[in-house]
């Protein structure tokens, strides 16, 4: 029988596998993962703008997501 | 005959264990997390509308990939500004102006790393500011963990409206890095920081600090503020996003921010998204926000250059705001629009109320000086927005 080897390199790859990849949410657990409602700026356009009201009447700024650009806002 | 049977069953198991073989090879890049943002095209109408001011343009944001590794993308943005605020009505008469913004955006995808460069543009008639940006994704351990990190420089040239000799410049530069982690097959937290440098004329022009003068009859007066040469902030943030049994989520931030002006600010944001049906989403949030108040703020200072630093922005002072939100997305039935794979319709709407702590209202005439009513005003902020997927 000369699957042994191939099946031990086999097993050998699936335990280097698992170290790199193998996740504790395994793909196909991502259902809910992928769902819009788990976005959490599903609308890029429309989050950017409500962060530009947020920058331009509070002090604080960054580490909001995805806001940026430059702002003239006398 | 039994021998070659058992030749035959020995070929299709190797074979098999080939196939597996090759399978767990290539499974690394079978779950490749990082992908593109999809083509997309969206059309918004905003208003801000609060304070005395009234704000509101088109902004337009199209996305389109090339051979599944390149995405471009292009923005249009404009704000048409009306304003007799309290800054402008106490120093100043109503104005109006304009703001145009440019930007473009490339991504490209490279296995599981996501590489993006941006330009920004933004124009108005007494401000002018570019940007440029990159950034860097890229997905570890089975695609649960998603490390992104990127930097912007801005250049912005301030002027004054009705001072043609008047020109100053600013320089930005921002630097962020950004954890995302799935923890559960319901829940996503992600962490932020970004520290942030300015450099340059950091005041608004316009302006005024306010100080006490007995020699005029209101008895106080106005000069030009004064602020540092240079600003640094760090900011730090933790968000999270659950997924509820019935189609729906919660989502919770936190945000802290501190800065080298002495502001301390925090705000924290809890968001609800509900599904009714295939076609609806109903949106509901409410965020608060407090900030401390800048080490050279004063809403009165007790005589003329009193310090040589001085400002009176009501948005360096300490002040708290709490807004609720409430928002609806339908999706339209695909045979309205059959060139579009998607098209949703998005009206959103929120609430602002601010309530500042040591800035007073000056058109409180009949009140002694330095004990006005304090200010506050509350806004209302609306996005109506049409998205379409091709």
């Amino acid at each position: 029988m000369n699957i042994a080897p191939l099946a031990r390199v086999s097993l050998v790859l699936l335990a280097l596998g698992a170290c790199a990849c193998t996740p504790w949410v395994k793909p196909y657990e991502r259902e809910h993962l992928a769902d819009q409602v788990m976005s959490f700026d599903r609308d890029p356009i429309a989050a950017g703008y409500l962060h530009h009201v947020y920058e331009a009447r509070e002090a604080a700024r960054g580490a909001e997501g995805g806001s940026g650009g430059g702002c003239g806002c006398n | 005959m039994q021998r070659v049977a058992v030749e035959a069953v020995v070929v299709v198991i190797n074979r098999l264990m080939r196939g597996i073989a090759a399978l767990l090879l290539l499974l690394p890049l079978l779950t490749t997390a990082e992908v593109l943002q999809p083509d997309r095209l969206d059309v918004m109408y905003h208003s801000y509308d609060g304070g005395g001011a009234t704000i509101d343009g088109p902004s337009v944001l199209v996305r389109k990939n090339i051979a599944d590794t390149v995405s471009i993308s292009a923005g249009y943005y404009v704000d048409m500004v009306s304003s007799a605020s309290i800054d402008v009505l106490a120093t100043a008469s109503e104005y109006s102006e304009e703001r145009t913004e440019y930007s473009i955006g490339l991504d490209y995808l490279h296995d599981k790393t996501l590489m993006s460069l941006g330009y920004t543009s933004s124009t108005e008639s007494d401000y002018e500011a570019e940007t440029v940006s990159a950034g860097v994704s890229q997905t570890f351990f089975g695609d649960l963990t998603t490390l992104s990190m990127g930097l912007s420089f801005g250049e912005n040239l301030v002027g004054v409206n009705g001072n043609e000799d008047f020109s100053a410049s600013a320089k930005n530069y921002r630097y962020r890095l950004s954890l995302s982690q799935v923890l559960t097959k319901s829940l996503i937290a992600v962490v932020s920081a970004e520290s942030i440098i300015d450099e340059g004329f950091l005041n608004n022009p316009y302006r005024q600090a306010r100080y006490k003068d007995s020699s005029v009859p209101r008895g106080y007066s106005y000069q030009s503020e004064v602020y540092p040469l240079t600003r640094n902030s760090d900011a730090f943030s933790v968000r999270g996003i659950y997924y509820l049994p019935w189609r729906a989520s919660v989502r919770a931030d936190a945000r802290y921010h501190d800065d080298s002006w002495g502001i301390s600010a925090t705000n924290i944001e809890l968001r609800y998204l509900h599904t009714v049906g295939q076609d609806w989403l109903v949106e509901a949030k409410y965020r608060a926000y407090s900030q401390s108040q800048a080490d050279f703020y004063s809403d009165l200072f007790p005589f003329r250059d009193a310090q040589n630093f001085l400002a009176r922005d009501k948005e360096l002072s300490e002040f708290s705001s709490n807004s609720f939100g409430l928002g609806v997305t339908y999706t339209l039935p695909e045979r309205w629009l059959s060139i579009f794979e998607k098209s949703t319709v998005n009206l959103y709407w929120d609430n602002f109320q601010f309530d500042y702590d040591d800035f007073r209202n000056v058109l409180d005439s009949e009140a002694a000086v330095g004990e006005e009513s304090l200010y506050g005003f509350d806004a209302n902020v609306i996005r109506l927005y049409f998205s379409f997927w091709y």
